[in-house]
């Protein structure tokens, strides 16, 4: 019966995964055909070299120097950008003269070009933290937004429950402003992030900033290094990628406390 | 006494309540009665305070602490029932004696453990009213309490109310006049205005 409903797991798991992975070696297969097709490495490296070139990265120093590197300003980035946009959002709840002041100046930096900022940022004094200010401004008007949403979209009639019974702070934010909020913030996270890191290694790219990822996807396109840029965009996604589960991970663990909790 | 002197309300052209006048007897029960429409809720509202009159003044309610039901349940979905009752109850409460007070009205086992969205309506009622009768209150308002109940747990809940009470002011809104008669009401009728 045990083993039975284990081989039935196995098939379960094999049918969802074949799917997926059809779809990538799909497109591998499209990408090795055109490498076939160009066959100069230069212009176009094969799936297979990339690969190479990325286990020839993996085990170096440098490597995980300049992860580290882009890792910290990017990630740092977009944190802060979460809480400081998590405080505006309850500010402009609170206050319509926050509100009116703040939410315009938001919606401007959000249709305002990356490049825009980048270019600026660079003639300051704080260039050196390039990817770190721009991954804040990308994601701040995000995260804003959508958090400010959330609390417009509580329930009034649970907010006067709590009203009635006098429920304490601490105890309405976790039992009725945070369960109505947490989605927003995670539909915002889910954009942010993948925003962060493209506007993040873009402006090291632009800003040549050493040391950082962006520095080695412009040495790749000096240095003609296809392979180097294919192996370069290959951690960039998965760090993007890994960054987003770690930051869902960790708002479904808050989310699943606060309906699990003792606090009360 | 909680005192209504001359209190007028009105939601946009509509006089719900126009120079209204009530005494809620401390300690008593009171019972609203009247069609749809008729100024009850609004009345209850006024009372807790959660909305003001256009005219008139209520007084008597500065320092109380208020509890109620609400037409509706008003429980937090994901918390489960032991949870949203103590949500409203000083930590020095025991969650032993918060489900000593959930079984009496006959949720115990499997129903305390699962988030309320999983409670039936009766279920989910229950716990709106030991949340608001184990409330360090002073007043409590009972808008509808027993709507959608069965007759035996019906039964269990104003046996319930009426003890758990022990001589708070009580304002009862109802449109059932034995709800009324079996908790010994003075009972005041509402009109629905043109």
């Amino acid at each position: 019966m045990t083993s039975t409903s284990a081989a039935e797991r196995t098939a379960t798991l094999a049918r969802r995964a074949a799917r997926p992975l059809g779809v990538v070696a799909f497109w591998l297969a499209v990408w090795q055909l055109a490498a076939l097709a160009v066959d100069q490495d230069i212009l176009l490296v094969s799936p297979g070299g990339a690969l190479a070139r990325l286990g020839e990265l993996i085990p170096t120093a440098d490597f995980w120097g300049t992860v580290g590197h882009s890792l910290v300003r990017i990630g740092g980035g977009f944190v802060v950008a979460s809480v400081v946009g998590v405080l505006g959002a309850a500010a402009a709840a609170t206050s319509r003269v926050f509100d009116a002041l703040v939410t315009p100046a938001l919606a401007a930096v959000r249709s305002t070009p990356v490049v825009s900022f980048i270019i600026l940022v660079l003639m300051l004094p704080i260039r050196g933290q390039l990817a770190f200010v721009i991954s804040f401004l990308m994601v701040l008007p995000i995260t804003y937004t959508n958090v400010l949403e959330g609390i417009r979209h509580r329930d009034p009639a649970l907010l006067e429950v709590a009203t009635v019974f006098r429920v304490p702070l601490l105890r309405r934010l976790s039992a009725i402003d945070v369960p109505a909020v947490l989605p927003f913030f995670i539909a915002s996270c889910k954009i942010g992030v993948g925003l962060a890191w493209k506007s993040g290694i873009a402006a090291e790219v632009i800003g040549l900033t050493g040391g950082s990822i962006g520095e080695q996807l412009y040495q790749a396109k000096i240095l003609l290094s296809s392979a180097d840029l294919f192996a370069w965009t290959a951690v960039i996604i998965a760090l993007s990628f890994g960054f987003e589960k770690l930051v869902l991970a960790l708002l479904r663990r808050a989310e699943l406390r606060l309906s699990r909790g003792r606090a009360t | 006494m909680i005192t209504l002197r001359g209190v007028t309300k009105r939601f946009g052209d509509q006089v719900v309540l126009d120079g209204f006048d009530l005494d809620l007897a401390e300690g008593g029960v009171t019972a609203v009665m009247g069609p749809n429409g008729s100024g009850k809720t609004t009345l209850a509202r006024l009372v807790l305070g959660l909305t003001t009159p256009d005219a008139g003044a209520v007084s008597g309610t500065a320092g109380r602490r208020g509890a109620m039901t609400f037409q509706e349940d008003r429980l937090c979905d994901q918390l489960t029932a032991v949870r949203n009752v103590r949500l409203v109850l000083d930590r020095s409460v025991s969650r032993a004696a918060v489900v000593a007070e959930l079984s009496r009205v006959g949720l115990d086992g499997e129903s305390l453990t699962k988030p309320v969205r999983d409670l039936s309506g009766g279920q989910r009622r229950r716990v709106a009213i030991v949340r608001a009768l184990m409330a360090d209150a002073d007043l409590v308002v009972l808008d509808e309490p027993f709507k959608g109940l069965d007759a035996d747990g019906k039964n269990v809940l104003m046996a319930y109310v009426q003890e758990r009470r022990a001589g708070r002011t009580m304002l009862l809104i109802t449109h059932d006049p034995a709800e009324a008669e079996w908790f010994g009401a003075r009972v005041v009728e509402l009109e629905r205005r043109a």
